[in-house]
């Protein structure tokens, strides 16, 4: 007790005083009151959904693609699981910082920060974007074990797209590559944005690009519940996705296989058809690339390596590139010859090795000619005499009237990507063609030129192939194509591709025969007749020389020059005779005669699909790829 | 016979400090603070059921001191509480970019908590000593006493400590009967600061305005409260966050434990500071309005502790230690709530740490220790 007694006025201003306290207290504690009122009953829905938007998340579903087989079955092109090291870049601070930090747990090479550079800038900001792929189960336990050290990294399963026959197909079956801006912009345009949710990957190249829409599937969804760091915690509700559709193709691995092989290092094309149906058995641009080296981003040097090569692999010769058929072009002059009524298969013209036209001399490459010449002669001998006279009998818009329909100069509407028209010169073409009024004129000598496929033309292999099929198949013109069947994996549906003809061409059965017994002959007495020696089936070939020249203008280096200014070596083939189960066209670029360089591919390819005999020499095609188990 | 204590008496020995009303309504808080921590942090069950104990051992311990003892104490604690906060400034440990810790060797402490409840103690000492001479020098002399330990407290630096502090002490000097001429003026100017902070808010919170008293992270908590949209994914994302638990709880609650806020770490810091927001995502308005009845009937049962405190310095003392109380609690969910800046202020009694909680306790025995007081004079 204090010895002075606090006077009673100073005790009831205090008892005010905590009167006063109390009721500020109250009139607080009211507000806050009000504020959770506000809050919990009047904005409760607002509050509720916003709570609800912060839980729930709708996680797309990529679909698995669909697999690309063989006409027997061999994978070309599958799904295989991996893990990838992702990085959302908005839920880290310092990336750089991060990147190096998990170099010292898995590696990171230059070309992995590069690429993840790379990929960030082509994706939106709120993407994780991976800076590494593949990565081993150790690596994977790594970074499990660590990762409450590294916010906004995550290690995600992926399925990659896997390619175990390595460069055999790289033309034909292609590669995906990440979606880029374009991408984005085109399946906009298409309207299927939605479905392409969740997908990383596309098609970019061959089958990959063309069948798309059959190989991607349908994107489902999750509805899962997932924590502030945007991390799933369990799964409310699915809608699966549907998996893509596999294609069967046409083409035959094995065959594919003995003529990627029978080109070795040379350059050019083949494309080999079934008559009967127009699916392709094989189709080869050499020299090719590993389709896997795009699958997960491709490095810089094996880019420069593909694209400034002066063999230029990415190329596909077989249905980008045209060149003058050459002489194998002559069949179908003759058969234009008989079926527009200029020539009867007897009528036999005087060769005297020349033809003089308009002042100039058009040489025979026979000195002093072949004599007396007839339809079968001048093919089997590829006499030049008898096409100059053939052609400048025709006209120019003849030939090209008669040789439309086979789709020469068109784009055959295989179901790859990339075609390109090459040329079926006429002088409507010419005008067309050229710009200044001196240059539009068509002259009578260049239908001379044209008459034994030099000049303008040029073809692509695949045209002269399909022209070929269609002139083995009585004039019966089938769209070529390379897929035979789109599959659906869950029915087990199968759709054919292109089951029907696209045309006939009036054409008479006599004269279809005698064209084609001189292009059996040719490979029995004519420039055939060495490749073909001691075949154990009938067949027809015609060879074809092609002078150098390019429309689309190829620049080659000088010290090259020498080489690459030799004429390219055609030829074109079908077998058995008398019913033909194959056609193809075979160009080797710089190849020379067409006798020497391509015939003998075409007898090792023919050889394989009608006797299933390899080349000796040659690696079957389950050792050529190791990839494939 | 005489020295063998009979059980009953025991009990009742052991009782007879503790004032019935305030420790049952202590027990209730208390007894929801580990309802709700087993959702928000079911990890920190063990340390807060330990700190739960030592707390409430100390307010024993506390409410056995008569009061005035207590008072006598305030001296001493206040000078080892300055010297201790001259050592942080000199010595102290830097954790989260502030110096708040002083390291004894037998544990690491902050002063600054020290002075929450020395500073309303000291006051209130030094206002007995000047019982019936309480003139206009005696305010000044406790206005020197109350800046001295809060500027430490500010260059630590600590807003929401130092204005703790600081209100602790400016509650004695207001009980002790500061003219309210003086008053209205000062509150005036702080209400009028404020008012011009919200009204021109926008042309403040420019980065390049240099706000010269208060610290950048002390500008951006502000700023942040005028407009937490402006960083969503900073300091705003606790305040949206912790709004969106709160609204998202309804009327009746998601229920224990179901709180998907809470549950899914959406809501910051979910077991100290935000810890209300738990509470009300998953209790609802009725969890809510029940904390705040049975926190004023607290506050109530402190006020008429102090009313009938039998002398100048336990009323002063009583009525600023329920001030304190009421201060944290209303801050806390204030700034929890969006009403209010993101100041480090916990929720007295609920919140997850053993320094606030002791000396929240220590706190409730010094009232008791004070309203037995008042039945012994009596007697």
């Amino acid at each position: 007790m204090t010895e002075f007694r606090s006077p009673d006025q100073d005790v009831s201003r205090l008892r005010v005083r905590l009167v006063v306290a109390g009721v500020f207290m109250l009139l607080c504690l009211s507000l806050l009151a009000a504020r959770f009122f506000y809050l919990q009953v009047l904005r409760f829905d607002y509050y509720h959904t916003r709570a609800e938007d912060n839980r729930i998340a709708l996680v797309p579903v990529p679909p698995n693609r669909g697999a690309i087989v063989d006409r027997n079955g061999k994978v070309l092109a599958r799904n295989f699981a991996a893990y990838t090291l992702d990085i959302t870049p908005s839920q880290v601070e310092d990336l750089d910082e991060t990147i190096d930090r998990l170099a010292e747990i898995v590696d990171i090479s230059d070309y992995d920060r590069r690429r993840f550079k790379k990929f960030r800038e082509e994706s939106k900001f709120f993407e994780s974007v991976p800076i590494r792929t593949k990565l081993t189960d150790e690596e994977v336990a790594r970074v499990i074990a660590r990762r409450y050290l590294f916010p906004g990294v995550d290690v995600q399963a992926r399925l990659f797209r896997e390619y175990p026959q390595g460069d055999l197909l790289g033309h034909v079956v292609g590669y995906m590559g990440r979606i880029n801006s374009r991408d984005v912009d085109q399946i906009e345009a298409r309207g299927k944005t939605a479905n392409y949710r969740g997908t990383e990957h596309i098609g970019k190249r061959g089958l990959e690009e063309s069948y798309e829409e059959e190989l991607h599937g349908k994107t489902g969804s999750e509805q899962v519940e997932v924590d502030a760091g945007g991390r799933k915690v369990r799964l409310l509700s699915r809608r699966t996705a549907v998996p893509g559709n596999s294609l069967i193709l046409t083409v035959d691995a094995g065959l594919q296989s003995v003529a990627h092989q029978a080109f070795g290092e040379r350059r050019g094309a083949l494309v080999a058809i079934e008559p009967s149906t127009g699916g392709v058995l094989a189709l080869v641009s050499s020299p090719s690339f590993d389709p896997n080296l795009f699958v997960d981003g491709i490095s810089v040097a094996d880019w420069r390596g593909l694209n400034e090569s002066p063999d230029r692999p990415l190329l596909n010769r077989a249905i980008y590139s045209a060149y003058p058929p050459g002489s194998t072009f002559k069949p179908f002059m003759g058969l234009a010859g008989l079926s527009t009524g200029k020539r009867t298969a007897q009528q036999a013209i005087a060769d005297q090795g020349y033809y003089m036209f308009g002042g100039h001399r058009f040489m025979d490459d026979k000195v002093g000619g072949h004599g007396m010449v007839d339809l079968h002669k001048s093919i089997v001998q590829s006499c030049n005499t008898y096409y100059y006279m053939l052609a400048n009998d025709l006209g120019i818009e003849g030939i090209a009237d008669f040789m439309r329909p086979f789709g020469f100069g068109q784009i055959t509407g295989i179901d790859l990507p990339g075609e390109s028209d090459g040329v079926l010169p006429s002088p409507d073409w010419k005008r067309k063609r050229f710009k200044k009024p001196g240059q539009q004129k068509w002259y009578g000598g260049e239908t001379i030129s044209v008459g034994i496929g030099q000049g303008y033309n040029a073809y692509t292999p695949l045209q002269l192939a399909t022209a070929l099929s269609a002139l083995v198949n009585d004039g019966v013109m089938f769209k070529p194509h390379v897929v035979k069947y789109v599959v659906d994996p869950q029915t087990g549906a199968r759709r054919e591709v292109e089951p029907k003809p696209i045309r006939q061409i009036p054409l008479k059965p006599a004269h279809l025969a005698a064209v084609r017994a001189a292009m059996v002959d040719v490979n029995i007495t004519g420039t055939g007749a060495r490749a073909f020696a001691g075949a154990e089936y009938s067949s027809g070939g015609k060879t074809g020389t092609a002078q150098v020249y390019s429309l689309k203008g190829t620049k080659y280096k000088e010290g090259n020059v020498a080489e690459r200014l030799r004429d390219h070596s055609w030829f074109i083939a079908f077998a058995p005779a008398d019913k033909p189960q194959i056609a193809l066209a075979v160009l080797v670029e710089n190849g020379g005669f067409g006798s020497r360089s391509a015939a003998p591919i075409a007898r090792q390819v023919i050889d394989y699909y009608l006797l299933g005999k390899r080349p000796a020499g040659q690696a079957s095609e389950d050792e050529d790829a190791p990839a494939d188990q | 016979m005489e020295f063998r204590l009979h059980p009953v008496a025991m009990i009742r020995a052991i009782l007879r400090p503790i004032d019935p009303p305030l420790f049952l309504l202590l027990m209730v808080l208390l007894a929801a603070a580990l309802v709700v921590m087993q959702s928000a942090s079911p990890a920190r069950m063990e340390a807060q059921l330990v700190n739960t104990g030592v707390a409430l051992a100390l307010m024993w311990v506390t409410a056995r001191i008569p009061a005035p003892r207590l008072l006598s104490l305030a001296m001493p604690l206040y000078v080892v509480g300055v010297v201790l906060l001259i050592g942080v400034a000199l010595f102290g440990e830097i954790s989260k970019g502030a110096q708040r810790w002083l390291d004894l060797g037998v544990a690491r402490i902050q002063p600054s908590e020290l002075m929450k409840i020395a500073m309303p103690l000291m006051l209130a000492w030094f206002f007995q000593q000047r019982e019936g001479a309480i003139g206009l020098v005696e305010f000044l002399l406790a206005g020197v006493l109350l800046a001295v330990p809060v500027a430490l407290i500010v260059t630590q630096p600590d807003l929401g400590t130092s204005l703790l502090v600081a209100a602790a002490g400016l509650y004695v000097i207001f009980f002790a009967g500061l003219s309210w001429k003086l008053i209205v003026p000062l509150v005036l100017i702080a209400v009028l600061g404020l008012g011009s902070i919200v009204a021109f808010g926008d042309t403040l919170c420019q980065p390049e305005v240099d706000w010269q008293v208060l610290r950048e992270y002390q500008k951006h908590r502000v700023c942040t409260l005028l407009d937490p949209t402006s960083d969503p994914l900073g300091k705003g994302f606790h305040i949206i966050q912790s709004t969106i638990a709160i609204g998202s709880g309804g009327m009746f609650g998601k229920g224990w434990m179901q709180g998907t806020q809470t549950h899914l770490s959406f809501i910051p810091e979910r077991h100290t500071d935000f810890i209300f927001a738990v509470m009300a995502e998953e209790f609802g308005l009725i969890g809510a309005l029940a904390l705040l009845v049975v926190l004023f009937m607290l506050l109530l049962r402190g006020l008429m502790i102090a009313a009938a405190a039998p002398t100048l310095g336990t009323r002063l003392l009583a009525g600023a230690i329920t001030m304190i109380f009421f201060t944290y609690a209303f801050v806390n969910m204030g700034m929890v709530s969006g009403i209010l800046p993101v100041v480090g202020v916990p929720l007295p009694f609920i919140s997850y740490g053993g320094t606030a909680l002791v000396t929240l306790c220590i706190g409730v025995g010094i009232l008791m220790s004070i309203q037995r007081e008042r039945a012994l004079s009596q007697s």
